[in-house]
């Protein structure tokens, strides 16, 4: 692990990024040599079509995919140079991800989903119960605890994934289409929440989406991609308000 | 992760495919049972010999001669000449029996002399019995009685010798039942037999060359030679000399009241010194009965020697270290506990066989471990890519799947156990009542010790880790971003 400059916390900076794969005999350039900067706090969406490479671009930054080359530092710290024990604690404690497929756990309930980062992070478990109630009453679904996901809505069990991702308090938040699942009302709701999140929390958030209305309504910075290079950096004005969803 | 709630997320994922999991725990309980009943057989069948051998009273005895004799063993290496070397007397015996870890020490009397029983003549070995010999297996399924003291007129006599006096044909084999009541000798209980001996009484306590007077229960002496001190002829060696002026022999009879009748020979290991007639030690000692080692040492010792003492000891562990401090003391000393050792050896190896034969069927069922592990993670494959997207480390990953092949290592085992000590239980059962049938003495050849248990679960759970390396770690290298995407 390198340490460099000292930044604040949830700050991330790419450098001349990669992520190739060897198909046979052709190589597929997910990432190609992005560089980017995000403040602490800053909401960020990554916009492109499927297959500009977006998703493989918030895997390197969540820490679940090692570039082919260049470097991705969150708060200074380098990932590239993390053992994979250093990115497992990374991932527990600094980033939150959210799936477009929510990525619940089946056979857990909704407060036992939302309590295994806890576990990760060997939290006590006195105050594990605390802290799974107030992430999930966040995300208004105080009252169904004991629910499957799979006795949820759509809605719901993203909301449950985001409550997961909020519950040990990450610097950062990764949202990889979060609303890909949802009918526009829901995607909605859960983006106001995402908004919320880094409006009154102060966290980092980079939304993949390839829905530019979403976008444009809640980042502070739009980044498009093609082909697994960064075409443009654009400031955005959001307007959470203008879904009509309370924020 | 916490240990606990490593242990309840495997808890729960075992839970999950309850019915799976379920048949590779029985798989491993299967495989445990095996390995326990065939242990449990070899120990069991171990305890049972070593018992019966204890029992004889062969394994926890030395037997200790004089260190120029050769009668049980050859002088050894070293020991002192046979002029110089120490008497086995009273003594001797004293300083043996306070040896640590010696239970008793006890001279051994036995003789060969005549009996009469309804006036017919019979030849017998006799040898003394200290009451102690009670507890010994042959002496267990004894017809009548022990002696009701070691000082009671009384003898117990071999089966073999009682048809003897009855006049019945021995019988052509062994009883095949030791216990089984032998209701043709019943007669002979509580009858006499008299018992012709010499007495061997010091010349000086017979001030005027007068026969010794006998014992209260004894019988009048027969008016035969009084003593054994003819003049010594010219030119007589001086150890005649000193031997008939040590004492003299008197001819006795005793009475003896038959108490017993033994269906097993206790005596086998003595070969041709083989009793047939049993008394009790301190009446034998008191008969004061003219032995071989008499004439041997003659006069020239204060007190008479022993040619044997048998050395009883606490513990057949205690053997070795008494022998060699009975040797120290000079004289020799002999066991049959090398026969012991080579058992155990015997044993050992047969217990390593059952034991490769008992862990087949565990082997096996490790390879169901495997599979069951492999198809968990193929099932699981999303949910690891979750967990490590959430921040589990591969360790994390492997610690899971290790408890969960554990936890069914460890309740397979216990399963195990509990089926394998059942089917021992079920089997000493079935082959007690054929026993039974066949008037045989029901007999407990199953045995499943602490040790075993625990070697068992530990075994079942060593087992069980070894066939979770293999998954374990091939879910620790899932790669989260293809897992996630896993359908």
């Amino acid at each position: 692990m390198t340490a460099t400059t000292p930044t604040e916390s949830g700050t991330i900076r790419t450098q001349e990024i990669c992520r190739h794969y060897t198909m046979g005999t052709s190589v597929i350039r997910a990432v190609d040599g992005i560089s980017f900067s995000v403040q602490a706090g800053e909401f960020i969406a990554l916009l492109g079509s499927s297959g500009s490479g977006k998703s493989s671009l918030l895997n390197l930054i969540a820490g679940l995919d090692r570039p082919t080359s260049g470097d991705v530092q969150v708060d200074g710290r380098s990932l590239a140079e993390m053992s994979s024990e250093e990115l497992a604690r990374y991932r527990r404690h600094s980033v939150g991800i959210v799936f477009q497929a929510f990525n619940l756990v089946p056979n857990m309930t909704v407060a036992e989903n939302v309590e295994l980062p806890l576990r990760l992070a060997e939290t006590d478990r006195r105050e594990r119960a605390s802290r799974v109630r107030e992430a999930l009453g966040r995300v208004g679904l105080g009252q169904r605890l004991g629910h499957r996901p799979g006795e949820l809505s759509g809605g719901e069990q993203q909301r449950v994934a985001l409550a997961r991702a909020l519950v040990n308090s990450p610097r950062i938040l990764l949202a990889d289409e979060p609303t890909g699942n949802l009918d526009s009302h829901t995607g909605m709701e859960i983006m106001d929440l995402i908004g919320d999140c880094n409006r009154r929390l102060g966290m980092t958030v980079l939304l993949v989406t390839h829905e530019r209305a979403l976008a444009e309504r809640h980042a502070g910075r739009l980044l498009f991609l093609a082909d697994g290079k960064l075409e443009a950096d654009q400031p955005n004005s959001p307007r959470p308000g203008e879904s009509g969803v309370a924020p | 992760m916490k240990t606990p709630d490593l242990l309840e997320l495997a808890a729960r994922n075992l839970r999950e495919s309850v019915l799976r999991n379920s048949l590779t725990t029985l798989g491993i309980s299967v495989g445990v049972a095996s390995l326990v009943a065939m242990l449990s057989l070899g120990v069991g069948l171990q305890q049972l010999f070593t018992r019966r051998l204890e029992r004889t009273g062969l394994f926890d005895t030395v037997m200790v001669t004089r260190g120029d004799s050769g009668g049980f063993a050859a002088r050894p290496r070293g020991a002192a000449p046979a002029d110089n070397t120490r008497a086995l007397d009273e003594n001797a015996r004293q300083e043996i029996s306070r040896l640590p870890g010696v239970l008793e020490a006890v001279p051994d009397l036995r003789m060969m002399t005549q009996m009469r029983f309804d006036d017919k003549p019979h030849r017998a070995m006799v040898a003394a019995l200290p009451m102690s010999a009670r507890d010994r297996e042959a002496y267990e399924n004894i017809q009548g009685s022990f002696f009701s003291s070691s000082n009671a007129a009384e003898a117990i006599v071999q089966k073999r010798f009682a048809e003897e006096l009855l006049g019945r044909a021995p019988s052509p084999d062994e009883t095949p039942n030791p216990g089984e009541p032998l209701p043709a000798l019943q007669p002979l209980l509580g009858k006499e037999l008299v018992m012709y001996y010499a007495e061997r009484v010091p010349t000086a306590s017979l001030p005027n060359a007068k026969p010794p007077t006998p014992g209260p229960s004894s019988t009048p002496p027969r008016p035969s030679k009084a003593t054994a001190a003819p003049a010594p002829a010219n030119g007589a060696d001086a150890g005649l000399d000193t031997l008939l002026s040590a004492f003299s022999v008197v001819p006795q009879t005793r009475s003896l009241r038959i108490v017993g009748i033994l269906a097993e020979d206790p005596d086998t290991m003595r070969g041709m010194g083989r009793a047939r007639v049993f008394i009790p030690q301190d009446f034998a000692q008191g008969l004061q009965i003219m032995m071989p080692s008499d004439l041997r040492d003659g006069g020239a010792l204060a007190e008479r020697s022993y040619t044997a003492v048998s050395v009883r000891v606490r513990n057949s562990r205690d053997v070795p270290r008494v022998e060699d401090s009975v040797r120290r003391m000079g004289f020799n000393a002999f066991s049959v506990l090398d026969a012991s050792r080579t058992m155990q050896r015997v044993f050992a190896v047969l217990d390593l066989f059952l034991g490769i034969f008992g862990s087949l069927a565990l082997a096996v069922a490790s390879l169901g471990i495997v599979n069951t592990l492999v198809m968990a993670i193929l099932e699981r494959r999303r949910e690891i890519g979750i967990l490590k997207a959430l921040g589990a480390s591969d360790l994390d990953v492997k610690k899971l799947f290790f408890a969960e092949a554990g936890a069914m290592g460890i309740v397979g085992g216990v399963l195990g156990v509990t089926l394998g000590w059942m089917i021992g239980k079920v089997i000493n059962a079935g082959t007690n009542i054929y026993m039974h049938q066949q008037n045989l003495p029901s007999v407990t050849f199953w045995s499943v010790p602490w040790w075993l248990v625990l070697g068992a679960l530990g075994f079942s759970l060593a087992v069980s880790l070894v066939s979770g390396l293999y998954p374990a770690a091939r879910a620790a290298k899932l790669d989260p971003v293809k897992a996630l995407r896993y359908e």
